[in-house]
């Protein structure tokens, strides 16, 4: 399978991933644009012996990162982050899509991230340390804190009334 | 004696990820410890949730601006065909359509029922032992030269042998606007794979690369100016995303 071929066939749970980070269709896709762009760009520096997975997600990391230095985001999002139904989404589906993702958003950056990669991607603790650039044990400490925080988070929103989001 | 039960331990346990030494001991300690267990479980329904809630996109058509090309020059091709098919065709049909419903009444329906009617011809056709094709790959020369003269353009079935697929040979079917052709290709482990194609819709421009699932049967279609393309197969989504990226670089445009 040529490069292009195998990275191609991980676009599918890259944008399952940037979606679920970002919470934005749109930035999900520019997310995964620039990871499939720079991947291909790096390609030659990529040792066969490590998994094409969390190499690609360390360059999405590196990317979101970046960028959200960049536009000197804050950890929290904004009303216009707010996510955008997928498709096929019936409307129970997209009020627990929007209660999840709204909990999600409520978790600084570092510990969504090892959320999701372990959660949702299924990868397993090395390979998130590899795809962060952090040791195991950080690992590990920002997957409990973020299990304990979205627990409580998700806790609140359904005891709490509804809110009217403002437009 | 072995290692105390720590934190860490149970979150390994909840995402399946300890050596079976340590499962089993963590196992036995949970066993005495119920009210660890409930939150093992807590864990373990949220990612459930996770994947409940996000799994969908794996499913959705992926937007050609991702694609990444062969090249430079191809994904130059290909993010102006991007662009383009934006404001053409494909998922937008509707919507583009939608400020000359008065003017033009006729349904886009000839994109949407694509991979509809791709996959119930692969249904049809693929378990079919004796009469899978009407003109075998032995005489490729002939199909090519039949169906392009059916279908109103040149169309030749792309080469997958790279991958294992070989040509089994092709056939022509009615479709609800006229011809469509189906080639069908075959690897060593007798997986089948069908390429629907007929001729595009007469407004139909370049389309976004899409996928559905019907039947259990996973579909990528697109078209260009000149053909509705439809590859359909069941050796898994991620594997079929592959075969129809090669098959789409292989029809000009």
């Amino acid at each position: 399978m040529s490069s292009r071929d195998a990275i191609v066939a991980e676009i599918p749970r890259l944008r399952r991933y940037a979606r679920a980070l970002t919470g934005h269709g749109d930035s999900a896709d520019d997310l995964v644009q620039d990871t499939l762009e720079r991947a291909l760009d790096k390609w030659r520096f990529w040792h066969r012996e490590r998994d094409l997975r969390p190499w690609l997600f360390s360059i999405m990391h590196n990317l979101h990162v970046d960028g959200r230095r960049r536009d000197g985001r804050v950890a929290f999002c904004a009303d216009s982050d707010l996510p955008v139904p997928v498709q096929r989404a019936d409307q129970a589906d997209a009020l627990e899509l929007r209660d999840l993702q709204h909990a999600l958003m409520q978790l600084p950056l570092e510990q969504r991230e090892v959320l999701l990669l372990v959660g949702l991607e299924d990868l397993s603790y090395a390979d998130v340390a590899l795809a962060l650039g952090v040791p195991p044990g950080t690992v590990m400490s920002r997957l409990s804190r973020a299990r304990g925080r979205l627990r409580a988070v998700l806790a609140d929103e359904f005891t709490a009334p509804l809110r009217v989001v403002k437009p | 004696m072995s290692a105390p039960i720590s934190e860490d331990d149970l979150h390994a346990f909840a995402d399946g990820q300890l050596a079976p030494t340590r499962l089993a001991q963590v196992e036995a300690w949970l066993a005495a410890h119920p009210e660890h267990r409930q939150q093992v479980e807590d864990w373990r329904a949220l990612s459930a949730h996770l994947h409940r809630t996000y799994d969908r996109v794996l499913d959705e058509p992926i937007p050609a601006r991702v694609l990444p090309a062969a090249n430079a020059s191809r994904w130059r091709d290909l993010r102006k065909l991007a662009a383009l098919a934006w404001l053409m065709l494909g998922a937008v049909t509707g919507y583009v359509l939608r400020g000359e419903t008065t003017r033009d009444p006729q349904p886009p329906s000839a994109t949407v029922s694509l991979p509809r009617q791709a996959a119930v011809a692969h249904a049809v056709f693929v378990p079919e032992m004796r009469h899978p094709v009407e003109v075998g790959a032995d005489q490729e020369a002939h199909l090519v030269g039949w169906l392009s003269k059916r279908l109103g353009a040149e169309l030749k079935p792309p080469k997958l042998d790279e991958v294992g697929y070989r040509l089994v040979g092709g056939r022509l079917l009615p479709g609800d606007k006229g011809e469509v052709a189906q080639f069908m290709y075959e690897n060593a482990a007798h997986n089948r794979l069908t390429l629907y194609v007929r001729p595009a819709a007469p407004n139909g421009g370049d389309t976004l690369f899409r996928y559905a699932r019907e039947d259990g049967i996973d579909v990528f279609y697109w078209a260009d100016g000149r053909f509705g393309y439809a590859l359909s197969g069941t050796t898994g989504r991620e594997d079929m995303l592959r075969l129809a990226t090669l098959v789409y670089h292989q029809y000009p445009r």
